[in-house]
């Protein structure tokens, strides 16, 4: 079969926001499938809403539309581009969503569209519970016993009947929300009752649990001669109980026998065979650890989270051939580009293994609950490759960023031996490091294995590594067992610490005695046939397969690490980009990142990806073996910026803004100093390092005050505080952790916070755009809805700003790229942060302004002037388009965080809304994030006292825009005092009628709750928990109360205008 | 114990012993299976062979003996990145470790078995020894270089015959170093099955049988002329027969195709074969190192049935006239997938009529 030529113009739905569950994946498998379309020259037609993705440059797809992912817009977007064919497996799950709903109106067959790849009759039937449940029966595959209910009753029933434990899943939700395991009766009535809330069509499925069998995964692929393939397999090193997404996984399987793997191999294609699969797949299967039974546990019938792993964990480009085959290719007839030798109906063989760890945002959310299970909580991952396990789970760990190097963590190792024993039936994100520190205090690997159900060979793996670490504490440090660590990758500083010695002396001893890393190729197929691939990981003890034969200039670029809140998917955004302008120069480019979810860690992207954690060590080993002419660490977030130092101490030049002008921003003695010679103003402040140093400045000041520490991301650990108590409690949260640096106290100013990213060369500065927050200055940056152009500053005050930005790019000599933020107080423009390197705001406002400003800044930093390149100094021309970047947040998934906003960063993803018309774009932008309003017209307002007055005129439009307005007490008083009709409303302890009955009465749109700032009311954090859990948008601050209510006032029909942004 | 890995073109590898205390010398075969060490060790097609595995850990679940293809492992030696020091699995009987002492056959590990992988590619299959006394590389060579692998199917068919398994259809299996699944796939579908050594006459086996099996074996197909003969006379008769991989390329000898040795050959467990009438490709296990030359192939004989979807070699023979299929592939599996398997009830089907399913 060869390709349909009846597919001429594809319409691809992209994902949306990150949000936990959906992370950076559906960017790697969108922007690589849109790209397989264009190769074969398709018009691809795209839209997605998130606007840091690659997928929606212009130059991958041929139109894109970065426009609310519902279903209206989606229906008039296929009005008006008229493609014959839609994609919808490369969108995650809103994607088959909306697909389906498009579908089942009868939608697409009016418009003579047809689904290519995975029908939506597949999907349906994958997806739906019932349906999957009937099909696996009738094709002798096991599913564990259950029933889906659409009552709490029949779930009740049914597990009287099976027993308990039983498994909650809710139908048709991302990441398994809602979901989880219910040991009694009290528990299945929560957990159900709320899974129907949150499932789109009402319905759950309750089934046996099997908490502690195995969890094996198969990513397959199917074309539409019903040839099929396994790609890869993966075994989670958590036992069923945990969602994959939250597991340690490996790849290939470790502990499966060839009759399990081929059993469950089997099963998997005999699974996409009758569901008749046309493209990529993800089947996973629970297994019995002490039989051969074994259950299918779900299908996700599109690309996932998972088979971006298994691409990078093989090589193999999933999503890629699922686009080739919507086209009707079939898989003997794609060449397997990485060996160039073999055809993508070659399963991949593997010679090194896999591991991934998540990324989990409790740092961010120190009150939240840590324990894992059926809902994920992760916000990213790290993958590591290596030639044993060990190595392959030293290397990922440090991945992380944690500043954690081998298998210890304080609050673990303080525990004493009963409190392990006990710790070890907790599944929280600690627990490996909890079976370590048990390992250490000689708790039986059986014992572990009894209480945990994690195989013993894994236990055994971790028992390795901790013999080694005592026995490098204990023994002489000879050759031999430095070898040793090595090869389990136990890092120089590591082995440094057990021996009380400088890192520096393990370096030269590994030197001395040639104990260097060298560096291994993915191939497919585990070195059968010569694949050129430009793919590498690291070992140690071997044969080095680097050789570069070529005497380009050679440029390292480093990525940003795992998706996080602070650092998203935008610094992969600005890295590819910096590597694709590197490339059109004709550089030879380097990449080391390690996100498997990346397009940045797709092996055709940089001219050679080391897929490396990004650590002064790991890196090093790197430059040691390429040598590279120099490095640019501004892409990269914080991850990369971090290293600038450790790369100049090797010789490597930093490419760019210097790393002393870097530190010149972030030194607050030194930035104060710039800040002077440039006579610019910043909120007063000072730096202390002491509680009492922090009070007596705080006084100085005068309250409210800004706590945080120096060098961090995404406002981590900063606080507003009102008093000397909030002073004592940050600073005792801050320095939980050892700082480095001093801490920071600043005056707070409520103003109006702007913000300016701009590239700067030696001579001059290209702001492409300023941004307004329509927050006030109090709410991260990265949690504040910007909108492009500025609405609402004087021109006088731009004018300001852009002088700021020149002064402050000169004095710090920057060269490539800046981000400052601004606060406009009583007309006057103070500097509250500059950040020398990219920001998350690069990739909106490259779309918008269509400046691409990576490139543009790429080739300043490469020595090429923004005159040269064809554009102008100072602040370029406006764009009548507004563009309103929206945050989008998970709170959702993360039971017991705190959901209010303030300096310390929360979202975790974002979405653009684009019109001409400011209000439009703000409405559109909403509904990008999921709110459609008005429904009921129902709010319940609780306003903390200070803020009531500034809150009247906003209850008034809510209210004339005929909403009904409920209130506990205060807010109630207040607003019946000053005309405004509104309801009273228990508070949360009484009787009845309290907020929570109106809560899950179903009838409110909207809650509006302003808190006080650090207080220690329980209520108000209840409430807002409350309101997250049960679905109902809730905004804390005044100004996205106000913004919502103008956008809602002005927008009068729910149409939408559409706008193609490679036509702006 | 330190032990060392010689190859015959002078490299050394150093690694640690393990397994049985013994020097061998024999030619070294890569496998790229992930899973399956045990069906490997015990497939008789590797007599006269060590193999290297490519997947770094080998023994994480021990040996389950039910999962031997054969009586006892035939590979010369054995070649691994880590061997577990625990296998964990329900159905572990040993370790894999007391396994090859048991069956004392040698094994070296610690080595870049990636680095080796890629020369037995670049150069071919090669000869070596695994020991662990440190020769002098100019002492041992020659030794190694002489060494070839000979007369392995008489090593490895069977005595005398015996059967297996009850039912209305009589398969005679030839046993050129057969893997125990070709039988047990038999026996599965209803057949009883009579295994006879590679030698036995086929007038012993006309017409006293519904169908006849050929297995799997090691070695050069052209070394066989006897048995070629015997088959020659086999094919003269109606009976319906099935091959796989030796038994596929004696019975193509036997017809006058010609066969040729591989560089590397295939071995592994993920090899795309296409059925050339139905356009359908499966994911096969294959291990061998000689092939049919495609252009000694008689198209008015026979007709390629399968073709190999990476280097387009030959993989499966259809014969025109007669009611002969062979496949160099095996879809017995074990390891490896089990998507071939259907071929036995496509065998079952030549023989017909008397299926008593």
């Amino acid at each position: 079969m060869a390709r349909d030529l009846s597919i001429k113009k594809v319409l691809v739905i992209g994902s949306g926001p990150i949000i936990i569950g959906q992370a950076a994946e559906f960017d790697y498998a969108g922007t690589q499938a849109c790209r397989a379309l264009k190769e074969e020259g398709i018009e691809v037609v795209l839209i997605n809403s998130n606007p840091a993705t690659i997928m929606t440059d212009k130059d991958i797809a041929d139109k894109v539309y970065i426009e609310p992912l519902e279903v209206s817009v989606v229906k008039e977007l296929i009005k008006k581009e008229k493609p014959d064919s839609i994609l919808p497996t490369l969108g995650g799950q809103n994607a088959l969503n909306i697909a389906m709903a498009l579908a089942d109106e009868g939608f697409l067959k009016e418009q003579h569209v047809r689904t290519i790849g995975t029908s939506t009759d597949t999907i349906k039937l994958a997806e739906d519970r019932l349906e999957f449940k009937t099909l696996m029966e009738n094709i002798n595959e096991p599913c564990a016993a259950s029933i889906v209910v659409n009552h709490v009753d029949e779930a009740l029933d049914f597990a009287e009947k099976i027993g308990y434990p039983v498994v909650v899943r809710p139908a048709y939700t991302l990441g398994g929300t809602g979901g989880g395991i219910a040991n009694n009766k009290g528990e299945l009535h929560d957990i159900c009752s709320n899974g129907l809330r949150l499932s789109r069509v009402s319905q759950c499925l309750i089934e046996r649990c099997i908490a502690g069998w195995k969890e094996i995964e198969y990513e397959v692929m199917r074309d539409g001669h019903g040839n099929c393939i396994s790609v890869c397999n993966m075994e989670n090193l958590d036992p069923v109980g945990v969602h994959t997404g939250d597991s340690i996984v490996v790849a290939p399987s470790q502990t499966l026998s060839d009759k399990e793997y081929q059993m469950l191999r089997s099963s998997a294609l005999h699974i996409i065979t009758a569901l008749d699969i046309k493209g990529g797949c993800n089947v996973q299967f629970a297994l019995n650890p002490n039989s051969f039974e074994y259950c299918v546990i779900e299908v996700n019938p599109r690309v996932s989270r998972s088979s971006a792993l298994a691409s990078k964990a093989t090589g193999y480009p999933i999503a890629k051939l699922a686009a080739k085959i919507a086209l009707g290719y079939t898989l003997d007839e794609i060449i397997n580009v990485v060996t160039g030798k073999t055809y993508a109906s070659y399963e991949p063989t593997l010679d090194y293994i896999v591991c991934k760890i998540p990324k989990w945002p409790f740092d961010k959310f120190v009150d939240a609950s840590r324990k894992l299970g059926t809902q994920m909580k992760a916000t990213g991952e790290v993958m590591s490759i290596c030639n044993n396990f060990e190595g392959a789970l030293m290397k990922a760990l440090r991945s992380l960023e944690q500043n954690i190097y081998d298998l210890h963590i304080q609050e673990v190792d303080d525990l004493s031996k009963e409190q392990l024993r006990e710790k070890l039936k907790d599944i929280d994100d600690h627990r490996i490091f909890v079976v370590a520190e048990s390992l250490r205090r000689e708790i039986s690997i059986e014992e572990i294995h009894e209480l945990t159900k994690i195989d013993v060979w894994f236990i055994d793996k971790i028992k390795h590594l901790v013999e080694v670490e005592k026995r490098i504490k204990k023994e002489e440090l000879t050759i031999d067992l430095l070898k040793l660590a090595k090869r389990l990758e136990f890092p120089d500083r590591v082995i440094a610490k057990y021996i009380n010695q400088p890192e520096e002396k393990i370096h030269q001893l590994r030197k001395q005695n040639n104990i260097l890393a060298v560096y291994k190729t993915v191939d497919t197929c585990a070195a059968e046939f010569d694949a050129s691939t430009p793919y590498y990981y690291s070992i140690h003890g071997g044969y080095n397969e680097i050789d570069i034969q070529n005497n380009r200039k050679k440029i390292m670029v480093l990525g940003s690490g795992p998706i996080r809140i602070g650092q998203g998917i935008e610094f992969d955004y600005c890295s590819v980009h910096c590597v694709w302008a590197l490339k059109k120069k004709g550089y030879d480019t380097i990449i080391v990142n390690n996100n498997p979810e990346t397009v940045s860690t797709d092996f055709d992207i940089a001219d050679r990806l080391y897929f490396e954690p990004l650590t002064k060590e790991d890196v090093e080993n790197i430059v040691d073996i390429e040598k590279p002419d120099g490095a640019i660490v501004q892409f990269g977030g914080q991850t990369a910026i971090k290293l600038t130092k450790a790369l100049m101490e090797m010789g490597v030049k930093i490419l760019g803004t210097s790393a002393d002008d870097v530190d010149a921003a972030e030194d607050r003695e030194r930035f104060d100093e710039i800040l002077e010679k440039c006579h610019i103003d910043r909120p007063r402040g000072s730096t202390v390092f002491t509680s009492e140093e922090a009070i007596k400045v705080a006084n100085e000041l005068g309250y409210p005050v800004l706590v945080r520490p120096s060098y961090v991301l995404g406002g981590a650990g900063m606080e507003i505080a009102l008093n000397d108590g909030d002073i004592k409690k940050f600073m005792k949260i801050i320095n939980r952790q050892y700082q480095e640096h001093p801490i920071l106290i600043d005056k707070y100013l409520s103003g109006k916070e702007v913000e300016v990213d701009a590239i700067c060369d030696c001579d001059g500065v290209l702001i492409p755009g300023i941004m307004e927050h329509i927050e006030r200055a109090g709410v991260h940056s990265g949690d504040s809805i910007s909108v492009y152009p500025p609405q609402k500053i004087k021109s006088k005050i731009k004018e300001v700003i852009v002088d700021y930005t020149k002064r402050l790019a000169k004095a710090l000599h920057v060269i490539g790229l800046i981000n400052i933020q601004f606060i406009v107080y009583e007309d006057q423009v103070y500097v509250i942060e500059v950040n020398p390197r990219s920001s998350r705001t690069i990739p909106y406002i490259s779309k918008v302004t269509d400046i691409p400003i990576v490139d543009v800044a790429t080739h300043v930093i490469m020595g090429e002037s923004i005159k040269q390149q064809g554009y102008e100094y100072g602040l370029a021309k406006e764009k009548e388009t507004i563009a309103v970047k929206m945050p989008v947040f998970s709170f959702e998934k993360i039971k017991g965080a705190e959901i209010s906003l303030g300096p310390e960063m929360k979202s975790t993803g974002e979405v653009l809304g684009i019109s001409k018309n400011f209000d439009e774009a703000i409405y559109k932008a909403f509904m990008g994030t999921g709110i459609h309003l008005p429904k009921k017209k129902n709010v319940i307002c609780t306003i903390k006292d200070s803020s009531k007055e500034e809150f009247l005129p906003i209850a008034k439009q809510y209210y004339m825009f005929g909403y009904d307005l409920y209130s506990t007490k205060g807010t109630y008083k207040y607003l019946k005092e000053h005309g405004v009709p509104v309801h009273l409303v228990n508070r949360i302890n009484e009787k009845k009628n309290t907020l929570f009955d109106l809560m899950l009465s179903d009838t409110i749109d909207l809650v509006i709750d302003i808190p006080t700032r650090n207080s220690n009311l329980k209520d108000g954090f209840l409430i807002r928990r409350f309101a997250v859990e049960a679905g109902i948008p809730i905004y804390t601050s005044l100004d996205t109360a106000q913004a919502l209510i103008n956008c809602l006032e002005k927008k009068h029909s729910k149409k939408v205008s559409l706008i193609d942004i490679t036509k702006l | 114990m330190k032990a060392y890995l010689i190859l015959e073109d002078g490299h050394v590898f150093e690694g640690e012993h393990f397994g049985a205390e013994k020097e061998i010398i024999s030619e070294f075969v890569f496998n790229t299976s992930m899973t399956g060490y045990l069906e490997v060790l015990t497939d008789p097609s590797y007599a006269g062979q060590s193999v290297v595995m490519t997947y770094p850990l080998i023994g994480n679940y021990g040996v389950c003996l039910d999962d031997q293809e054969s009586v006892e492992p035939f590979v010369s030696g054995f070649v691994v990145n880590e061997l577990a020091r625990l296998g964990s699995h329900f159905r572990k009987d040993i370790d894999l470790e007391d396994y090859l002492i048991e069956h004392d056959i040698p094994g070296i590990q610690g080595i870049d078995t990636r680095f080796l992988t890629k020369l037995i590619r670049n150069q071919g299959c090669m000869n070596g020894m695994i020991t662990t006394h440190q020769y002098e590389i100019k002492d041992i060579i020659d030794k190694i270089k002489v060494f070839r692998v000979s007369n392995v199917v008489d090593q490895t068919t069977c005595d005398k015959p015996y059967t297996l398994g009850s039912g209305n259809i009589h398969i005679a299996l030839y046993d050129f170093g057969a893997k125990r699944n070709i039988a047990r796939e038999l026996v599965k579908r209803g057949c009883e099955v009579t295994v006879f050594p590679a030698h036995t006459k086929a007038s012993e086996i006309i017409d006293k049988y519904d169908g006849v099996m050929l297995s799997n074996g090691p070695g050069d197909p052209s070394e066989c002329q006897d048995i070629i003969e015997e088959l020659k006379i086999l094919s003269s008769t109606n009976m319906p027969v099935f091959a796989i991989c030796l038994g596929h390329q004696l019975m193509a000898l036997a017809h006058g195709v010609k066969t040729e040795k591989m560089k590397y050959g295939h071995h592994g467990a993920n090899h795309p074969v296409k059925d050339l009438d139905t356009d359908r490709v499966y994911i096969s296990t294959q291990n061998h190192n000689y092939v049919i030359k495609e252009d000694s192939i008689d198209k008015n004989l026979i007709q390629v049935w399968f073709k190999n979807v990476n280097d387009g070699t030959v993989e499966g023979l259809k014969y025109i006239n007669k009611n002969i299929k062979t496949v160099q592939f095996h879809p017995e599996a074990c390891s490896g997938p089990l998507d071939t398997s259907y071929l036995f009830d496509e065998f079952l089907k030549m023989i017909g009529g008397k299926n008593n399913g």
